[in-house]
């Protein structure tokens, strides 16, 4: 018997729908053999990482808080990815946003928060924007390959914000640590919930996956994208212009990072720190593809990758283990998923293999 | 004066040896049309793999093998993924480079801050000792000798072998080679493995001998930086070559500004390595129809005998 791979006349909707779900719990079968083989009780790690982080209101709160940015830059990447436009420098657009944000909190410390935080949120966008701009930009004119040069472009940031934090704008009471002054009042976004930590950056994040939404399903430039990831060679007959579809792709990409940039250091840190983000931004390409590029699902995939998140910083407290088992859940969830994917353009058909059967084959001719 | 040269390139020729290793692998993996983005996911497992072996067993050659191994297990989780359930090569790649960071911060935990009997550079009696040319030709590290038998090696398999060439005729038309009777999937199974144990032992190198030790996130991109030598090399062995010295004595700028005194923030210099490849690929690329004339037809499209 031999299994092999047939074509389905149709790509299968119960499976494009169906395999986030056995994949994440692939990864939970994952996690289970894994935590036995490390002498953990599975049953016990799975409580401590999965239910314990959010039995709270406290835990809620921070489920919400983590999802928020992991919702934006998914969201900004699948508008691109939907159109085969690979930014992976998310990470970086959002420490540029971060910068942006920052810097104007820093420069601007007397004016009222009405004014300044809105004031951030453009910066931070605008910032995240300009720095996807860059891959575009080669892209379109040089044909240089954007996975490569937005990728290039997180190291980059990051070098420049530890220039910054450690140069320029140390906080000059810090004792000598690489940190910006904290933020006053005015440059926080205002808190959602008593007794956590979020902030009216969920509601925008919210807010920006509705947008996600009516862009796709409902103008022609969102249909236009679609077309141009689908059938380049009909976009292309149709008149839609390829480098217009890039543009957009990295652009919104850059913008909404950016904004997650913004809402991490008006958020829960409050200040500018030689690292603003534990691979949001990369984190946020697996919660594309899980969230099945549609802004639902990614809502959907943030909240799973958020307990992630929380789950491995639980671990680390509660369990003993290194908080790098978070990234390797993430990866391995990607991993499911695309093998799970299979199953949406292909079914499995077992077939006999020549030999195994009853019939016995003739001696000679052909085997097929 | 000379002294100085000399130094130089032998700092030069350690640094670009990292990235040697990786690239070779990357363009076989290339040459036979998939592309394995997950190079500093199997760069980095390989390293840690490489270390830990070395710092229990106490000898570091087999740490090297285990590296070695290593890439070439975690590449096997990529070409289960893309050649037998036909997933996205640049999906899987991603997923590669994110698990295989994860997994030797995981794994290597434990051994951060220890200390190894590194591999040491090339000793020969009489040769290595020679004025300017034993120091030359004769006193670098065993890797760096590896490395330039291992581009012989895949210069000599592409361009002089019946096999590299169903290799490459796979690359460019998977459904020809198919159609006449070669086996597309094993050869490209072959061909990511390989890959996977070049980049392993580039990060090998790195943490028994250029480095030598173990840090969370160690190859500070160079997987990525190898990928876009291959573009820039146009798909070429003895360009790798030429590229991966390029960059490595780019990398040495920022210590040799630094031992100079000059005076730009260290930050900045650290850049230069990034904002180089980001240039260099923005260059090489603007020729559209060279880069459309050397890079493998099929790269990056999945392969399946019944479509």
């Amino acid at each position: 018997m031999r299994i092999a791979l047939e074509a389905r006349p149709e790509p299968s909707r119960l499976m494009a729908w169906a395999s986030p779900l056995l994949a994440a719990a692939a990864t939970l079968v994952a996690g289970f053999m894994l935590f036995s083989l490390l002498g953990k009780n599975p049953l016990d790690a799975f409580f401590v990482i999965f239910i314990e982080p959010v039995s709270t209101r406290y835990g809620v709160g921070e489920l919400l808080l983590k999802a928020s940015p992991l919702m934006l830059c998914a969201l900004g990447l699948a508008v691109g990815y939907r159109a085969n436009v690979w930014n992976i420098g998310a990470e970086g657009q959002l420490t540029i946003g971060a910068i942006c944000g920052g810097g104007l909190a820093l420069w601007l410390p007397q004016l009222n928060g009405a004014w300044l935080l809105p004031m951030m949120i453009v910066a931070g966008a605008a910032g995240g924007t300009a720095w996807a701009a860059i891959p575009a930009w080669l892209r379109t004119r040089c044909n240089a390959n954007e996975i490569l040069t937005s990728l290039m472009l997180v190291y980059v940031a990051t070098l420049g914000l530890s220039y910054l934090v450690q140069g320029p704008w140390r906080d000059p009471e810090g004792f000598n640590f690489p940190q910006s002054s904290m933020f006053g009042d005015n440059a926080l976004l205002p808190l959602l919930l008593t007794g956590t930590r979020l902030n009216v950056g969920f509601l925008l994040a919210l807010a920006v996956i509705a947008a996600g939404w009516l862009f796709t399903a409902r103008t022609l430039a969102g249909f236009r994208m679609r077309v141009a990831g689908l059938a380049p060679c009909a976009a292309s007959y149709a008149g839609i212009s390829a480098k217009r579809t890039v543009w957009i792709g990295m652009l919104v990409g850059g913008a909404t990072a950016g904004i997650a940039g913004v809402g991490e250091v008006a958020g829960p840190i409050g200040q500018l720190l030689p690292s603003v983000s534990p691979g949001y931004g990369f984190a946020a390409i697996i919660v594309a593809f899980v969230g099945r590029l549609h802004p639902l699902g990614i809502a959907l995939a943030s909240l799973l990758m958020s307990l992630l998140y929380l789950g491995g910083e639980a671990a680390q407290i509660g369990l003993g283990l290194p908080s790098a088992v978070t990234r390797m859940f993430q990866g391995m969830l990607l991993f499911f998923l695309l093998a799970a994917d299979v199953f949406i353009g292909y079914r499995l058909r077992f077939r006999r293999s020549p030999g195994a059967g009853a019939i016995p084959a003739p001696a000679q001719g052909p085997t097929r | 004066m000379i002294e100085h040269a000399i130094t130089l390139f032998a700092l030069t020729l350690a640094a670009g040896t990292v990235l040697v290793f990786a690239a070779l692998g990357e363009l076989v993996t290339e040459k036979a049309g998939v592309l394995n983005l997950g190079v500093e996911g199997m760069m980095l497992v390989g390293a840690v793999a490489a270390f830990i072996v070395a710092d229990q067993t106490g000898h570091a050659w087999l740490g090297a093998l285990a590296g070695t191994l290593a890439g070439a297990a975690l590449s096997l989780i990529f070409a289960v993924l893309t050649l037998s359930l036909l997933a996205n090569q640049v999906a899987a790649g991603l997923a590669l480079s994110l698990f295989g960071i994860g997994l030797s911060a995981f794994t290597g935990l434990s051994h951060v801050g220890h200390v190894i009997d590194p591999i040491a550079p090339l000793a020969l009696p009489g040769l290595s000792d020679l004025p300017v040319i034993g120091r030359l030709l004769f006193a670098h590290s065993p890797f760096v000798y590896l490395s330039l038998l291992l581009f012989a090696l895949v210069q000599w398999f592409l361009f002089g072998t019946r096999a590299g060439l169903v290799l490459r005729a796979i690359g460019e038309s998977p459904q020809s080679a198919h159609a006449i009777g070669h086996k597309v999937i094993a050869v490209r199974y072959g061909a990511v493995t390989f890959g996977g144990a070049c980049a392993g032992l580039g990060g090998a190198y790195m943490a028994l001998a250029y480095a030598p030790m173990w840090t969370e996130g160690m190859t500070a991109g160079r997987g990525w930086i190898a990928l876009a030598l291959v573009v820039f090399a146009n798909w070429k062995p003895w360009r790798v070559l030429a590229g991966a010295y390029l960059f490595g004595a780019v990398t040495l700028v920022q210590f040799q500004a630094q031992a100079m005194g000059v005076d730009v923030p260290s930050q900045f210099l650290a850049m230069l390595p990034y904002a180089a490849t980001i240039i260099v690929l923005a260059l090489i690329s603007r020729d559209a129809v060279a880069i459309r004339r050397n890079a493998p037809a099929s790269l990056g499209r999945a392969f399946h005998a019944d479509d």
